[in-house]
């Protein structure tokens, strides 16, 4: 196979990965148990933690390149963010369109004095900028400050697992498992800047 | 056929509860329509429920899938639908309730010493949800006060404590500290004698699964669901105010009354409205789940918002 077959192929596997949870809360909806007796809860619930796993998985891409030494899955990285951005869209949608059917006093109420829902809120509008400047052209008119400017998105995972701790009442096990994801993920990433900062300093 | 007086709390009158039977039939009509166009098939039947609700003004009850499907029951799993799911190798048969406390007849008691044939009523109460979701349901059982004053209470009894089944083998919830085991409740003695509360043994005209808390449990309905203790194994009359679970867990979130408030927000969330299960959009909650006929005399003079 040759090398735009091999990235073709990760990609359209990235895509696919990616639709998965969408394909089955969809069939879930039409052919299961129509997401059971709170289907805006679940639905809720569903794209949250959605969006927190496929947000942690890109968080997770360039990490893996650099210890595989798999430059290819770069390509994949701003794919998988943005679907990450597309989740968190969703349950941001689910919120404010199904749960509280733009009742926007009740919506402002919410995030001005119910802090995991503030922390949550923050952590998706720390996404748009980086969905809105995920194409080729901002990243070349913006340079190193592209560079800085995503660094958001380690402050929008931390915030986004804060959430899912605050929002769960007493079982907090699933939250341990992002929370360590993205802990060993970050863990990762600062090993690597470290590293490079002593190895400079060496030099 | 029983006839009864109508009750002041039957604002949910027993002729608009739709009978067991004539409900399963709806629902085989239902899923018979659905199978002759493929269109109606691929609507989910909460969909469907929420569709036949909207535009109605008075209140239906919740479809026994719905009432039986989501529950909170930590000792079966912290997901709505586990209980469900996990429940089944519970065993509510025999049972037996301990009787403690200030009373003349302390001892332990087979369930079907405690709960009489001839005492079971049927009450269709609204069930409001701490966390803002409520539901309908055709209960079965015995006001707790004929159950309590046939313990004789002494006049030390101020509180009535009650205490859910430890049993991890059966309950895999309660093999993790998701809350200290086992789980426990607590009414004052007035609250525990108001006509509204009920000992249910049964739903919709069958005895209660496990995954809503067989074979005994407690309904207050115009209180947070987390105060309707279920599998109760303990009933204790007390003269200090009883430790509630919820309570012990995070004091600032839930208090010992727990009565439906939507002026008094939970900190993560407003208790204003709430969704009925089957409903697309919100609606009012009331003060005391709409019961304050029969119980807002019990707390007068009181500052609710200090005492949640």
């Amino acid at each position: 196979m040759d090398h735009r077959r091999r990235v073709f192929v990760l990609k359209a596997g990235v895509w696919l990965a990616c639709l998965i949870p969408l394909g089955r809360v969809t069939h879930r909806f039409f052919l299961g148990d129509g997401l059971g007796a709170n289907p805006i809860e679940e639905l809720e619930h569903w794209s949250g933690f959605t969006a927190l796993w496929v947000l942690t998985a890109a968080l997770g891409v360039t990490p893996l390149r650099r210890i595989t030494g798999w430059n290819d899955l770069q390509k994949v990285r701003r794919l998988v963010g943005l679907f990450a951005f597309f989740y968190a869209f969703l349950h941001m949608a689910a919120y404010l369109a199904l749960d509280q059917f733009f009742a926007w006093s009740f919506i402002v109420e919410d995030v001005v004095e119910r802090p995991f829902i503030t922390v949550g809120t923050a952590a998706f509008l720390m996404l748009v900028p980086l969905a809105l400047t995920s194409t080729r052209g901002w990243i070349r008119r913006l340079g190193r400050t592209w560079v800085r400017l995503h660094r958001l998105v380690y402050a929008s995972a931390v915030l986004g697992v804060i959430h899912f701790f605050w929002k769960e009442r007493a079982d907090t096990l699933r939250p341990w498992y992002v929370a360590l994801a993205v802990g060993i993920l970050l863990g990762v990433r600062a090993y690597f800047a470290l590293r490079a900062r002593w190895r400079g300093a060496r030099a | 056929m029983h006839i009864r007086r109508k009750k002041p709390w039957d604002d949910v009158t027993a002729a608009e509860v739709t009978p067991y039977e004539t409900y399963l039939d709806r629902r085989r009509f239902i899923q018979g329509a659905a199978g002759a166009a493929a269109a109606v098939a691929l609507v989910p039947d909460s969909v469907a429920g929420a569709l036949a609700a909207t535009g109605i003004g008075q209140e239906e009850v919740t479809p026994y899938e719905d009432v039986t499907s989501y529950n909170n029951f930590y000792e079966f799993g912290t997901d709505k639908s586990d209980p469900a799911k996990n429940a089944g190798s519970f065993t509510p048969r025999p049972w037996t309730v301990e009787v403690a406390g200030h009373c003349a007849k302390p001892g332990t008691y087979a369930l079907e010493d405690l709960v009489v044939p001839g005492d079971v009523e049927d009450r269709t109460y609204r069930l409001r949800c701490v966390e803002a979701w409520s539901m309908v349901i055709p209960w079965q059982g015995v006001p707790l006060g004929t159950i309590l004053r046939r313990m004789e209470p002494t006049g030390d009894a101020r509180f009535v404590a009650f205490e859910t089944v430890f049993r991890p083998e059966e309950m895999p919830g309660q093999r993790r500290p998701i809350l200290p085991w086992p789980y426990v409740e607590g009414l004052r003695m007035d609250e525990a004698m108001n006509d509204l509360t009920l000992l249910a043994t049964g739903l919709y005209g069958r005895d209660l699964l496990n995954q809503s808390g067989a074979p005994l449990r407690l309904v207050v309905p115009w209180k947070y669901g987390f105060k309707s203790i279920k599998s109760i194994v303990k009933i204790s009359f007390t003269a200090e105010m009883p430790a509630n679970t919820w309570n012990v867990m995070t004091p600032h979130e839930y208090g010992f009354y727990a009565n439906v408030n939507p002026e008094v927000d939970h900190p993560r969330w407003s208790q204003a409205r709430e969704r009925r299960i089957g409903e697309f959009r919100r609606r009012e909650t009331l003060m005391f789940n709409g019961y304050g006929e029969q119980v807002a005399h019990m707390y007068a003079g009181m500052d609710l918002t200090r005492y949640y």
